[in-house]
């Protein structure tokens, strides 16, 4: 087999994998648009403050450390223990829980019925509160996280390529196990909305509000839950990514990620994010390895743009969106 | 009517002038953002050291110093919004630590006659005084920073590097392409082939890139990154077993925080250094003394010996010297910026200055002159070690390729001239 072939299947490979990784970013994005027509622009700060949030415990770090020293005169940092991963994950998901609570209970009911942008912009001021909120009660300093999870060279796949290329394909075992957690985290998903009264409830908000309504869901509370499980998809993606560069500001800026995702794949379908991630990191990656080098390489950023702009000449609603259709 | 304009005349005036007897100190700072984890520890060495010279000795030459911080969170504008906020408050020298705010700041710093100080960062031509009249680098610039990388690699290899393949990791910025030409022109001369490997900032994605250094092999690689950029490359590049002592990073991508998410991966990665690492210095004694234990710290006070911070403390050293000097060519305490800038062009850093200040050995000895902004261009080699948890030095500061950054520095601050109609000075 040619080399530049093999080469070009270990990029697809790869492509996938990080594909897997920016549809996590895109799901969360999904959930919240699809309940309740909100294009939330805090999804990224969202994973940066789960992931702050989980380091912060499992480290027994005291949260607000440095204004409680800058007010009191105090030297407290840490509470002197460490909390077990599985704990901390936990805890950090009451976390997203209570911070759903608050942004329904202090933004987003005093904006019901509003426009969209109008909610757009809610989240965008969303997005600034929370970084800073999350460098106050933690500050900003990169930390390392470490939740057990494998990264570097998977050698099994390593040697069986090589075995039949005559060249080991690189895959990192984070990426492997990322896929695993996708797959299961969208099939919870699938499975809690179509099986639970909640999940059923969060359907009939999603369809239609006023009719929701009417026969009884309680919109505010299906919105917490929709803010907490998105919560609970950015406390994933935020350690996927945290694990890979540790945990610092950047991870609020793989919203930008999920944003070519979102286009291709659709806002309001959870499958769209999955397909549209895997379309857009194998093309990006693909574009990089094939023509990067003649234009000078670092193409990925706009490329999956493109990619996505071009969908959207052909179906504007996205792959697998809900087409708008309003009648004068 | 009388007395309204006399009170607007005197509010203005209250407005307008700068407060007297002051040394001002702009500190462009970034501590929230993608790269408050490079700003803060930096931000904090440079206040501690001024704080620490008022505390101790009253200010330099008797005369307090004021520091006035502002937040740039590393973006241009707001980088430019500080400086145009500050610039009136008599403003001595700005050290804004970054490449793209340095470039905007050249003109208007030329414009209104305010040295800037790019400590190893910014348009390397500034070395060239005749042209650039109120840019310094000194000590080091990036194209000391790229032939120190090359030199070193000329070190391991007894001299010959020809045929060997070196891969430039660097960020898709005007920061990381500063030492693409310099690195191109050391290849002609020492024969090594040369990979350009850009990535788009922040880098928080850049499978792309090492998968390409997975399949090419090179021999090394030199990384210059910034913030995320550093950290990911170092996972990917242990992810990818790339060995990690033939990996060597600019200044830039040689702190704590770069390596310390790896954990043990990093162990053996290499970054250029122009100042010393730890806290074995009696300066830090001082600081500690009259900053941290009374209270007066910028920071939290936790970052006394990390690179950034010592670089900073290195970087304030440097301006008060610089203000010493300008105090006795001039025969004034409270100087202006022109007199800074004379002081900064005969400025003389030597070893028993810095043994009197309790930095012997803390960075490189120098003089700086009209012609020279630059200083010598001397870079040193650090180690990390994992398991300690330090950097450690494996080579001393050591002179760089002049022949091949003085003819770049020529023709770039040549061209720059040309665009802005410039004549050389120092005559």
């Amino acid at each position: 087999m040619p080399e530049q072939l093999v080469f070009a299947m270990e990029v697809i490979l790869n492509g996938l994998m990080a594909g897997v990784l920016y549809a996590l970013v895109a799901l969360g994005f999904v959930l919240i648009y699809k309940a309740s027509g909100i294009f939330n622009y805090a999804q990224g700060v969202m994973a940066l403050f789960a992931a702050m949030t989980l380091v912060g415990i499992m480290n027994g770090q005291v949260p607000f450390a440095h204004l409680i020293n800058a007010t009191f005169g105090t030297h407290i940092h840490y509470f002197g223990w460490n909390v077990p991963a599985l704990l901390a994950i936990l805890l950090t998901m009451g976390v997203m829980v209570l911070l759903a609570w608050a942004v329904q209970r202090f933004v987003m009911r005093h904006l019901v019925g509003q426009e969209p942008i109008i909610l757009f912009m809610a989240t965008i001021g969303l997005a600034y509160f929370l970084e800073g909120v999350a460098d106050l009660m933690w500050g900003s300093e990169i930390k390392t996280l470490d939740v057990g999870l494998p990264q570097g060279i998977n050698l099994w796949i390593d040697e069986s390529t090589f075995n039949i290329f005559g060249y080991g394909f690189f895959i990192d075992n984070l990426d492997i196990v990322a896929t695993i957690i996708a797959a299961l985290l969208v099939a919870g998903l699938v499975a809690f909305s179509q099986y639970t009264k909640q999940g059923r409830a969060m359907r009939a908000v999603a369809d239609d509000h006023q009719a929701a309504l009417s026969v009884g869901i309680s919109l505010n509370f299906i919105w917490i839950m929709v803010w907490s499980v998105a919560g609970f998809v950015a406390l994933v993606a935020g350690i996927m990514w945290g694990t890979k560069s540790g945990v610092q500001f950047s991870l609020s800026l793989i919203a930008l990620k999920a944003l070519p995702v979102l286009m291709l794949g659709g806002f309001t379908s959870i499958p769209g994010a999955i397909v549209g991630g895997l379309i857009i990191g194998v093309g990006e990656k693909l574009f990089e390895f094939a023509i990067g080098p003649m234009v000078g390489g670092a193409t990925e950023n706009w490329f999956a743009y493109v990619l996505a702009l071009i969908f959207l000449v052909f179906r504007p609603q996205g792959l697998f969106g809900e087409k708008i259709i309003e009648r004068v | 009517m009388n007395k309204t304009l006399a009170t607007m005349a005197l509010g203005a005036l209250m407005a307008a002038g700068p407060a007297l007897a002051d040394l001002v100190i702009p500190d462009l700072s970034y501590r929230t953002g993608p790269f408050a984890a490079g700003g803060i520890p930096f931000s904090d060495g440079y206040n501690d050291y001024f704080t620490m010279l008022n505390e101790r000795d009253g200010g330099i030459g008797g005369v307090p110093i004021r520091m006035v911080e502002c937040e740039t969170g590393y973006t241009t504008e707001k980088g430019v919004e500080c400086y145009e906020a500050t610039k009136n408050e008599g403003s001595l020298v700005y050290q804004p630590l970054s490449t793209g705010i340095t470039y905007q700041l050249i003109p208007k710093v030329s414009a209104d006659g305010i040295p800037l100080h790019t400590m190893g960062y910014g348009r390397t031509s500034a070395a060239n005084g005749e042209i650039f009249e109120w840019v310094f680098n000194y000590p080091a610039n990036y194209w000391n920073g790229a032939s120190g990388a090359i030199n070193h690699l000329l070190e391991e290899n007894s001299g010959d590097i020809s045929g060997k393949k070196v891969a430039l990791v660097y960020h898709n910025s005007a920061y990381g392409k500063e030492p693409i030409r310099t690195l191109e022109e050391l290849s002609k001369k020492h024969g090594y082939e040369l990979a350009l490997l850009p990535v788009d900032s922040p880098g928080q994605e850049q499978k792309s890139q090492w998968l390409q250094i997975r399949r090419d092999r090179p021999d090394y690689v030199i990384l210059w990154g910034w913030g995320v950029m550093n950290q990911v490359a170092i996972q990917e590049a242990a992810n990818i077993r790339f060995p990690m002592e033939n990996m060597i990073g600019i200044w830039w991508s040689g702190a704590e925080p770069d390596v310390i998410p790896s954990g043990e991966a990093s162990n053996g990665y290499k970054a250029l250094a122009f100042t010393a690492t730890g806290d074995d210095f009696p300066v830090f004694d001082d600081i500690k003394k009259y900053v941290h234990d009374a209270g007066k710290a910028a920071g939290a006070g936790d970052k006394v010996g990390t690179v950034q911070y010592n670089r900073a403390v290195y970087a304030a050293m440097l301006a008060s010297e610089a203000i010493r000097t300008a105090q006795e060519i001039h025969g004034v305490a409270d100087i202006t910026p022109a007199m800074m800038r004379d002081g900064m062009e005969a400025l003389n850093i030597s070893e028993d200055r810095m043994a009197e200040l309790g930095m012997s050995g803390f960075g490189p000895t120098f003089e700086v002159s009209c012609q020279n902004h630059g200083g010598p261009g001397l870079v040193g080699v650090t180690q990390w070690d994992a398991a300690a948890q330090k950097w450690n030095v494996i080579s001393d500061f050591k002179p760089t390729d002049g022949d091949v950054i003085n003819a770049l520095i020529t023709e770039d601050s040549g061209a720059y001239a040309a665009e802005n109609n410039l004549s050389p000075r120092c005559n």
